[in-house]
Formats: C-alpha cells, sequence, structure tokens
C-alpha cells in the first residue's frame, strides 16, 4: 500500500496506481476527457492536472499519469488547478464548441465567457480512438500523424485499413461526437445557453427522456425549472 | 594523404601517434589551413580551398593545405591561416578566391600581406601554458593584433572549443597531439569509474543543453540505477533559430566528444553510446561518423580501448528534423523508431531510457567538456564561473552585432561585455534594443538589462533561459511584437501536439499576436495572452510547452508599451509590421533617378525617370526594396 495526501486528507492506495485513481477511488472528482479506464493512460487532454508537492516547488501535472508516491502531497482544487482548468476548458469550448462533454464541463468549472473565436474543429486529439482501436480491438487501424499545426488522427496514407472491421469503438469513445449540440450556433462559442434558456432537446421531443447522463443544463435548469416544465406541460396539452 | 593506422593499445603508442600530429599541425614546411565549417562554407570557403590547391599545385610549391573547423569569428569567414614555420600563424579573413594568388605569393619571405591580414597568435587560449598544446612560437607580427589583444578573443575562454578552428577535424593524430584521448588513458588507467563520477561533480559542471541539470548528480543517478546494459547519449539535436554551438564543435573537433563519451562511458559502466545529430547537419554527420571510424581503427573504441579492457561502441543516429526530439524523452523515442513525442517523466531516463535501460542523455558541450574536467581536475573547472553556474558556456552571437561569432566566456560575464566588447556592438550606430537568449524558450532581455550576469540563475530571474546558446542581438529597428509573432510561429509548427494546451495553445498566442501586429488588437488581448501564457507553461507536459510562453510574456514585460502602441495608436514603432506601416516617397528629396523602379515586386512604383515618383499604395506590397535602392532617403516609412 502507498500512502499520500490528497486535499490534506491521508489516503491508502495500492501501489502502481495513479494520481487519478486514488482520488476517484476516494470518490475526488478529477475531470477528464482524454482517461478511459482500460486504456493506457495518455495525458494529452491536460484536464486532469493537479498541484503536488508543496509550495513555493509545487507544480502541477497530469493525474492520469502520475503514479502515487509515497508521502506524496496532491491538491485537486487549489486555485491554480482550477484557474488552469478553467483557461483549458475555455480553449476546449473554442475548438469544439459542439461538444456536448465540453460544454457541461465548462458550464460545471465556471466557464461563463470564450474570448476565443470558435473554430470548430471539432478533434481535440484526446487519442481515445486511437488507444481503444490498439490496445482494445487489437487492430492499430487508425493513428496520429504529423506534428504540431498540422497532427491529426488518420488512416495510414489517408486509406481506410486492412485490418479496420468498422467495429465503430472509435466513435463510441469519442468524447466530441457523442451528441452534437442541436441549439444552433451561439453567440459566443461558448453556449451556456442551456442556464438561460430551455434544454435544445425539449425542442425536439415532447417527453424529454434523456438516456444519457444527465446533461449539466438539465441538472442546472432542466426538469427541475418551472418554465421548462411549463413548457413541456404546454407541448403535451397542444398536442 | 594516406592514413596511418595505429593501434593504440599503450600510453607509448599515443604518444607516437601524438608526435605524428604534431608534425601535421605545426610541419616543417609552410601550411595553409581553411576554415572549412559550414559558416566557412557558405561563404565561399570551398572556393577559396580550391583555389589554394589549384595555385599550389601550379606553381608546385611545397605547401601544405589543409582543413579546419571553425575558430568561431563567423562574420570573416571565410578565413584562411598561414602558418610558416618558427612564426606565429597569420590569420586571413573574408577571403575571396582572387586574393589567393596575392597572398600565396607574398609567402617564401613569410611577410603577411597586412591589407588583408586580421589576426595573428600563438594557439591559444585555454592550453596556451601547456607545453604539448602550444606551438610556442607566440611572437608577434608588427602591425597585426594578435588574438589575446583583439577585444573578440581577450575575454574568451576555450574550453569547449579549445581544438576549433586549430586543428584538422579528420584528424586523430592532430587531436591527440593537442592532448587528446590523454584524459581517456587517465580515467581508464589511474581513475575507478566512481573517482571519474566524483570529479565530474566535484566541477560544477551543469549540463549544457539548456535546463543546466548538474552533470555529477545525473551521472550519479545512472550509475547507481539499476539495470543493463546501460546508455550514453549525445543529445546533437540543435534546433534553436539562431544557435549553432554544437554544430561547431562537431564539425571542428568531434573526437573531443567521442572521448568525453567513452570517459562517460566507463564512469557510468555503459558499452553502448549514440550520438544524435540532426540530419540538417550533413557535415557534423560526416565529420562525427568519420572520427568514430577513425577511433574504432585505432582500438580506442571497441572490445578493448587502449589495452585496459574497457568495452564501447557508438553509433550515430540521425535526427529528421523535429525540434522537439531535443527533448530527452523524445530523442529517445526517436532513437527506437517510434514517434518522437515526450513522455512523462519519472521514470526519468537515469532510470529507464533508451530501450527502458538506464540513460545518461548530455549535451555536445557537456561531453566535449568531460576530457577537460578530467584531465585537469573537477576543483580546477569549478574554479571558473560564478558561484552556482561553473566553468564557461558556448554561445553563438548572432543578429545586429558587428563580430557575429561562436564565442566562449567564463560563467558570469555580464551582457554588455558579450554584446559590447566582444561582439563589437551594434553596428551602423544604432541602438541595442534587447538580446534573446535561449531559443525560442527563452526570452528578451531588453538593453537597460545588459549589465546581467550571464549564468543559469540571472537569466532564468530576468524570464529568459540559459537554454543551449543562442544569442541574437536585436538593434532598433526590431518589433518585439514581430519577434514575439516569430517565436510562436515556430512554436505552434514545432509543438509535437500531444497535449492539448501547448499544440492549440501555441497556435491561438500566434493568432492574438498576429491580431496585435495588423492592429487589430484589443487591450483585452493582452490579459487574454497571459493569460493562456500562464496555462500553457502550467498545464503543458514538457520543457517546450513550459517554457514556449516566455517570448511572449518576456516581450509583454519589458515592451508593454511597443504593444499597446500597435494597438492603440496603430503603429509599429519599428516600422517593421507591414500592416501599420506605408511607403511613400518625398517630392523634396527625389531626384527621379529611378533606382527603385526596377525593383518593385508589385509595380507599384509610378512616374518618369528624372521627374517625381510616388508609389501607388493599392500595390504596394511593403516589402521594403524601394527603401533599400534609394540612395537619397527619399523614400519615408510611416
Amino acid at each position: 500500500m502507498v500512502r499520500l495526501t490528497i486535499n490534506g486528507s491521508p489516503v491508502q492506495v495500492d501501489e502502481g496506481s495513479t494520481v487519478l485513481e486514488a482520488a476517484r477511488l476516494y470518490g475526488i472528482p478529477i475531470p477528464t476527457l482524454c482517461h478511459a479506464d482500460g486504456l493506457t493512460p495518455y495525458g494529452a487532454c491536460r484536464l486532469c492536472v493537479v498541484e503536488v508537492g508543496t509550495a513555493p516547488k509545487s507544480r502541477l501535472v497530469s493525474s492520469c499519469t502520475t503514479r502515487a508516491t509515497e508521502g506524496l502531497v496532491v491538491r485537486t482544487n487549489s486555485a491554480r488547478v482550477e484557474r488552469a482548468r478553467r483557461l483549458l476548458l475555455e480553449l476546449y469550448v473554442a475548438t469544439s464548441p459542439q461538444s456536448k462533454r465540453i460544454q457541461d464541463l465548462a458550464s460545471a468549472m465556471g466557464v461563463r465567457e470564450c474570448r476565443y473565436e470558435a473554430q470548430h474543429e471539432d478533434c481535440i486529439q484526446c487519442g481515445l480512438c486511437v488507444r481503444i482501436c490498439n490496445e482494445q480491438m487489437m487492430a492499430g487501424a487508425i493513428g496520429f500523424s504529423g506534428r504540431g499545426t498540422t497532427r491529426q488522427v488518420s488512416r495510414p496514407f489517408d486509406q481506410t485499413s486492412e485490418v479496420c472491421r468498422q467495429c465503430g469503438a472509435c466513435l463510441y469513445v469519442c468524447p466530441v461526437c457523442e451528441l452534437r449540440c442541436q441549439a444552433g450556433t451561439a453567440e459566443s462559442a461558448l453556449c451556456n445557453g442551456c442556464l438561460n434558456f430551455s434544454p435544445p432537446c425539449f425542442n425536439s421531443y415532447d417527453d424529454a427522456m434523456c438516456f444519457l447522463d444527465p446533461c449539466h443544463a438539465c441538472e442546472l435548469a432542466g426538469p427541475f425549472r418551472a418554465d421548462a416544465r411549463t413548457k413541456i406541460r404546454a407541448t403535451a396539452t397542444a398536442r | 594523404m594516406v592514413e596511418r593506422v595505429h593501434h593504440i593499445t599503450d600510453l607509448e603508442e599515443l604518444e607516437r601517434v601524438a608526435i605524428h600530429g604534431r608534425a601535421s599541425l605545426y610541419p616543417e614546411r609552410i601550411k595553409i589551413l581553411v576554415g572549412m565549417a559550414t559558416c566557412g562554407r557558405a561563404a565561399g570557403a570551398e572556393e577559396v580551398l580550391e583555389k589554394v590547391r589549384k595555385v599550389v599545385a601550379e606553381k608546385k610549391l611545397p605547401y601544405i593545405v589543409a582543413e579546419t573547423g571553425c575558430i568561431g569569428w563567423c562574420s570573416q569567414e571565410p578565413l584562411l591561416d598561414i602558418w610558416v614555420p618558427g612564426r606565429p600563424r597569420v590569420t586571413y579573413g573574408r577571403v575571396k578566391p582572387k586574393q589567393v594568388p596575392e597572398i600565396l605569393a607574398a609567402l617564401p619571405e613569410a611577410k603577411p600581406k597586412l591589407a588583408l591580414a586580421i589576426m595573428t597568435g600563438d594557439d591559444n587560449p585555454l592550453t596556451g601554458k601547456h607545453a604539448d598544446y602550444c606551438n610556442g612560437h607566440g611572437s608577434k607580427v608588427d602591425g597585426l593584433p594578435s588574438y589575446a589583444e583583439l577585444p573578440l578573443f581577450r575575454r574568451q575562454l576555450r574550453i569547449v572549443m579549445r581544438n576549433c578552428g586549430i586543428l584538422d577535424p579528420a584528424s586523430l593524430e592532430e587531436y591527440a597531439a593537442r592532448g587528446g584521448y590523454r584524459s581517456l588513458w587517465k580515467a581508464l588507467w589511474s581513475l575507478k569509474p566512481e573517482d571519474v563520477v566524483r570529479e565530474v561533480t566535484e566541477s560544477g559542471l551543469r549540463g549544457r543543453g539548456g535546463a543546466g541539470f548538474p552533470t555529477g548528480r545525473k551521472w550519479q543517478a545512472v550509475r547507481d540505477a539499476k539495470g543493463s546494459p546501460k546508455y550514453v547519449i549525445c543529445n546533437a539535436d540543435e534546433g534553436d533559430p539562431g544557435a549553432y554551438m554544437d554544430r561547431g564543435v562537431l564539425e571542428g573537433d568531434p573526437h573531443s566528444v567521442i572521448e568525453g563519451m567513452i570517459i562517460g562511458g566507463y564512469a557510468l559502466g555503459a558499452h553502448e553510446g549514440v550520438i544524435y545529430v540532426r540530419e540538417e547537419y550533413p557535415l557534423a554527420v560526416s565529420r562525427v561518423t568519420e572520427a568514430i571510424h577513425q577511433a574504432e581503427r585505432a582500438d580506442l573504441l571497441g572490445d578493448d580501448i587502449l589495452g585496459s579492457g574497457f568495452r564501447f561502441h557508438i553509433e550515430v543516429a540521425q535526427g529528421a528534423g523535429a525540434f522537439v526530439c531535443g527533448e530527452e524523452t523524445a530523442l529517445i523515442a526517436s532513437i527506437e523508431g517510434r514517434v518522437g513525442e515526450p513522455r512523462p517523466r519519472p521514470p526519468y531516463p537515469a532510470e529507464k531510457g533508451l530501450w527502458g535501460k538506464p540513460t545518461c542523455i548530455n549535451n555536445v558541450e557537456t561531453w566535449a567538456t568531460v576530457p577537460v574536467i578530467v584531465s585537469r581536475g573537477g576543483a580546477w573547472f569549478s574554479g571558473i564561473g560564478t558561484e552556482r553556474s561553473k566553468g564557461t558556456k558556448v554561445f553563438s552571437l548572432v543578429g545586429s552585432v558587428a563580430n557575429t561569432a561562436l564565442i566562449e566566456v567564463p560563467m558570469g560575464t555580464t551582457l554588455r561585455d558579450v554584446v559590447e566588447e566582444i561582439g563589437g556592438g551594434v553596428p551602423g550606430g544604432r541602438a541595442c534594443k534587447a538580446v534573446q537568449t535561449g531559443g525560442p524558450s527563452g526570452g528578451c532581455i531588453p538593453a537597460e538589462q545588459l549589465d546581467l550576469p550571464v549564468d543559469y540563475e540571472s537569466l532564468n530571474a530576468a524570464g529568459s533561459i540559459m537554454g543551449s546558446g543562442g544569442m541574437i542581438v536585436m538593434d532598433d529597428h526590431t518589433c518585439m511584437v514581430d519577434i514575439a509573432k516569430y517565436f510562436m510561429d515556430f512554436l505552434q509548427d514545432e509543438s509535437c501536439g500531444k497535449c492539448f494546451s501547448c499544440r492549440v495553445g501555441t497556435q491561438r498566442m500566434k493568432e492574438i499576436v498576429t491580431r496585435i501586429s495588423e492592429g487589430k488588437g484589443t487591450e483585452q488581448d493582452l490579459d487574454l495572452l497571459e493569460d493562456v501564457a500562464w496555462m500553457v507553461s502550467e498545464t503543458s507536459l514538457c520543457g517546450l510547452g513550459g517554457s514556449a510562453p516566455n517570448p511572449v510574456l518576456s516581450t509583454l514585460r519589458y515592451f508593454r508599451d511597443e504593444y499597446l502602441a500597435h494597438i492603440r495608436d496603430h503603429k509599429c514603432p519599428a516600422k517593421v509590421c507591414k500592416e501599420l506601416i506605408t511607403y511613400t516617397i518625398d517630392p523634396v528629396t527625389c531626384n527621379g533617378c529611378g533606382a527603385c523602379v526596377s525593383l518593385c515586386s508589385g509595380q507599384a512604383v509610378v512616374g518618369e525617370k528624372n521627374k517625381l515618383y510616388t508609389i501607388e499604395q493599392a500595390r504596394c506590397t511593403k516589402c521594403g526594396a524601394c527603401l533599400e535602392s534609394c540612395k537619397f532617403d527619399a523614400v519615408l516609412v510611416n
């Protein structure tokens, strides 16, 4: 067993665990985009940064790739960590404004504006698809090519690989295309529309029975908000 | 010259080789040396050498013609040295092929053509007092400054560059003549591996690749690490714009790096070494490969080095030109044939490096320093430099400076001494505005802080870094926003792209800086720029991301006014940013000579010869060709 301190509390985890696993074991939330249980930690999204060590020598590291070691002092919610996550999410929203996961995370972290021009790049290169294809599907049909501005997820020589079975695992793990936000183009890249209006799904469905994890918009403003409920009732009556 | 093959198995044999080397270094005949490093070749040294060979052959002159590396005075290339037995060597600068016959004609009387010669002297600053290394004919030539008097060389102390520009890099014998492989013999035969590590620790040597990690501590960690085999790697993936120290050493004195690596291998218990050189350095690659072959043939590399039974081999690996592969974990990945992307540390390469085995990675300069530390002792080395930065550092002094040069100075020398004394100041009577150190990861230090001593801590405190040793002097014609834009453009291309923060962060920083340089920025952009910069440096994995915002942050810190001028007044004070300047022709001064007309790529200069010309703004591409061509200062920039 390894003993370490997370947010001031002493915790114990198995040797070989990562800081992220340790925190989650004790119910301490750390947001992630490129992490999935069963896949090798990648450390690309940087959202899981935590502050390790004691000031003034403390630094931010990605918790998914940092091993829990004896006596390690970890803070998952210091002002420095939160500022870093907010700034990261602001950039994520600008890069991939249509991702519900990203919008939700941004709302939850209290990001209220996006100062960048939206770029609709969509792919955030978290590498989940590449890893699931390689490690779980044993195919290795996709990978990264290029560097810097030209880096992208691609197929060998841009042709569908013979080893691709079209299993769709890559689509399944993708954090940006699981559900496109249908609310139309927001004024800023960060829509936050859900905080002000009814969630967009209410316009399309009579009974908003979301089969996904509750949307942050729903949690905050959705079924429990008066006008949302009225709206649902009104639509139902109109029928 | 037919190479003599010696199997060097003991000190006596090494001495014999050194005697041969001395005979070719300081022969009984007149010797003509041409600086044939990349900087020399770029300036036309190959033509000069060819001409020298031709003249010597045609006139059947009994002269020896040889190549050497870069002595460091790059702005005077091509350099030609003449050594007449019993006299100091005379150096000629900016030699043109057509001047060669004239220079050679004066030779038998040994009277240098003073009009063309630039300096004279003894070999050489560091080891001059050491009988073995010195030609011992330091007498002065009238009318010529000696090395020791020239401001360029006066303040230098050459440890790493001890042989550069003096010996033929393709000659093991000449290296041996200047004390080469003596340290290896000393280490193998009279020092235990742990003694070597102790000497290096005591020397206080810190990694010369940029981060300045204590070399002794790194070596100790590799020595203590469990796992076998162990590897040593020489990092010669030099990618900073304007930096060419490693190239200079590899091209001018490859054996010093090889000797350092063998000593390192002995100290650390490693039997394999890899020199990772970027492909863009073809001459360095061929020089170092040739040197390895020579060392192998002489049994200085192989299964029984100097008869001690110690086994060590070196291979050369070529990088495909990714800046990020200078980062140690990315470099290892690249050698292993994987994509050059950094990985999280720990485990450090000292525990798990190349092929998962303990690995010691040091920079070219660090390896080249090791033989000197072994021969002269750690205590001697730690006597040079400052409290926490020991020894000397090589810098490539470039940009707006009179003497573009490769220099080596003791740590703690002030920037002012480097720029104004060694570099000869900014040419053309212009003012120095800033000095950029540390390449893309470094920052711009303003002229007011020129009294800053050059050492790891002082540069860090000023918002820059030591880096690998690039030093770019900027004058008042440099726009700091433009500089920030240039470096962000470089970094967004060279980021490996794995970390979201670094990949997208550098792109967005470039986007914002570009917007400001076009006069479209707002004051909020500066806050945003500081926010992104903070985020990128805090959350990125490796050193590239961690230091990527430095060019922006340091220019914002010292030149905020300039950013504000772009934003508020839509003016570029240095008149560089194309979107914010206009070229016009002063109707009073223009005499209608028409020199600018043919040079204008956009055909924007209109008018009649001998009358007044004007510039049509719509067609002007703002290339500045008219400004440069006008002899009457009639082209105005606003």
